[in-house]
């Protein structure tokens, strides 16, 4: 048996997989799978060694891939994951999650969907899409898409997802019933007396601290946030960076003070990296204070972003950090991140980046 | 007998399904299922829920662009193809 460290990669034309030990320093890459669709999210489930591929193809609409095999065959289901007749039939799959047998998807337009056959097939949690606010909702830039899933490790009922641009949502009895969560976070786009709205936030990335399920972060497009009460409220934790404006967050894997964003220059400036030079920005104290990780990371005549689900830690010791860009390079640290490398370019635009540590 | 041609991008989701195939169908959607039945998942690919032909789906039956609802004929030729897409 030897441990394999995986990073996962979804891109606009394919899923990856790059390789390692958990030495971290030579890397392969493996892909493209799911017949080169466009792949939002691939995930692992380390409780099964299972992969879950979320995407959807212009000609053949939304799958949710599987391979249980670590990447050398895929298989691709769809059973299930469908609005009623009439409605706006499903684009895309955005986001997965496992859970204690389940496995969760959110979708584009906006709703959630359970499995509890390994991605068989899929029904649909409809209280979101019933929800009274839901009229009201409007779409971000990618769509009305639900793009984070994040369940309460110790209580399955729990869970909390960010849609594009309705917010925060949280739900206590497993996604039947839902409340918006976004009290403290800004909506600059609305009129100036209307800026923080019960809903109508255009978050862009939300997850939880380990060990600490009523810590949770959150990238929005309008300031970073972290709350410390299941999302009923949220302090800005913006000040000390180059702008409040990114995609992504990361989490430390044992540390819930520890979180990794990727500031860009603005929303209406190119959404690259800030002066040309890329740069991961680190807390260790849960976002009072913010120090710029730049050794290894180009610095010169940078215009590149990095997506919503384009960043991601592992489990190890010292955590690595990983992060996937728009113009289909992959850095690495190895030491919490310290020290960068590329260890892939000229793929597609990087879409998501998750990892899975596994014996095999 | 319809015969069915599918595009080859879809045949690579469903390893084993041939280029042509022969259905027992009166209407479009009726040889749509009768695909799905020999290979689960087919008419999710070829359909949305709304339902209807996927956008960039294009069916046709004796030369002409068809819809769910097109009746065939025993003698029928039905062809799906993959429409321009992408980028």
């Amino acid at each position: 048996m030897a441990t394999r460290v995986l990073v996962l990669l979804g891109t606009k034309k394919g899923a990856f997989i790059l390789e390692t030990d958990p030495d971290r320093r030579s890397w392969e890459l493996r892909g493209p799978y799911c017949e080169t669709w466009p792949m939002n999210h691939v995930i692992g489930d380390p409780a099964t060694g299972a992969i879950y591929g979320a995407g959807g193809n212009e000609w053949f609409g939304p799958a949710v891939w599987r391979s249980t095999d670590l990447g050398a065959t895929w298989s691709h289901s769809s059973a299930g994951l469908a609005y009623a007749a009439g409605e706006e039939p499903i684009k895309s799959v955005w986001s997965l999650a496992p859970g204690k047998g389940a496995l969760y998807a959110g979708v584009q337009p906006a709703g959630l969907f359970r499995s509890d056959d390994a991605g068989e097939t899929w029904r649909h949690l409809s209280g979101l899409r019933d929800h009274p606010t839901r009229p009201e909702w409007q779409a971000g830039g990618a769509g009305l898409i639900l793009h984070s899933l994040v369940r309460d490790p110790g209580d399955d009922r729990k869970l909390w997802v960010a849609i594009s641009a309705a917010g925060v949502f949280h739900s206590a009895d497993g996604g039947e019933t839902w409340e918006p969560r976004n009290r403290g976070t800004r909506a600059d786009f609305n009129p100036e007396d209307q800026r923080y709205p019960e809903f109508g936030q255009c978050v862009h990335c939300l997850v939880m601290a380990p060990g600490m399920p009523d810590r949770l972060y959150q990238q929005n497009h309008c300031g970073m946030y972290r709350s410390d009460d299941g999302a009923r409220t949220w302090q800005s934790i913006e000040a000390g960076l180059p702008s409040s404006f990114g995609f992504p967050a990361a989490a430390h894997p044992r540390d819930p003070g520890t979180l990794y964003l990727l500031p860009l220059n603005g929303d209406s400036a190119g959404r690259y990296v800030p002066d040309g030079k890329a740069a991961v920005w680190r807390t260790r104290d849960g976002g009072a204070t913010w120090q710029d990780q730049r050794d290894g990371l180009p610095q010169k005549n940078v215009f590149f972003g990095v997506l919503r689900q384009a960043m991601a830690t592992d489990p190890l010791d010292k955590a690595g950090v990983y992060f996937g860009t728009s113009t289909g390079a992959v850095y690495a640290s190895r030491d919490e991140g310290d020290s960068w490398q590329c260890v892939a370019e000229h793929l597609p635009t990087v879409l998501s980046v998750e990892t899975m540590v596994v014996e095999a | 007998m319809v015969a069915v041609t599918l595009p080859g991008a879809l045949q690579r989701l469903f390893p084993g399904a041939p280029r042509r195939v022969e259905v027992a169908a009166a209407t479009v959607a009726e040889a749509i299922d009768g695909l799905d039945a020999r290979w689960p998942g087919m008419r999710d690919r070829i359909c949305d829920s709304t339902p209807a032909i996927r956008r960039h789906i294009n069916v046709f039956v004796d030369g002409e662009r068809a819809a769910l609802d097109t009746p065939l004929r025993p003698a029928s030729a039905l062809i799906v193809l993959t429409a321009i897409s992408g980028g």
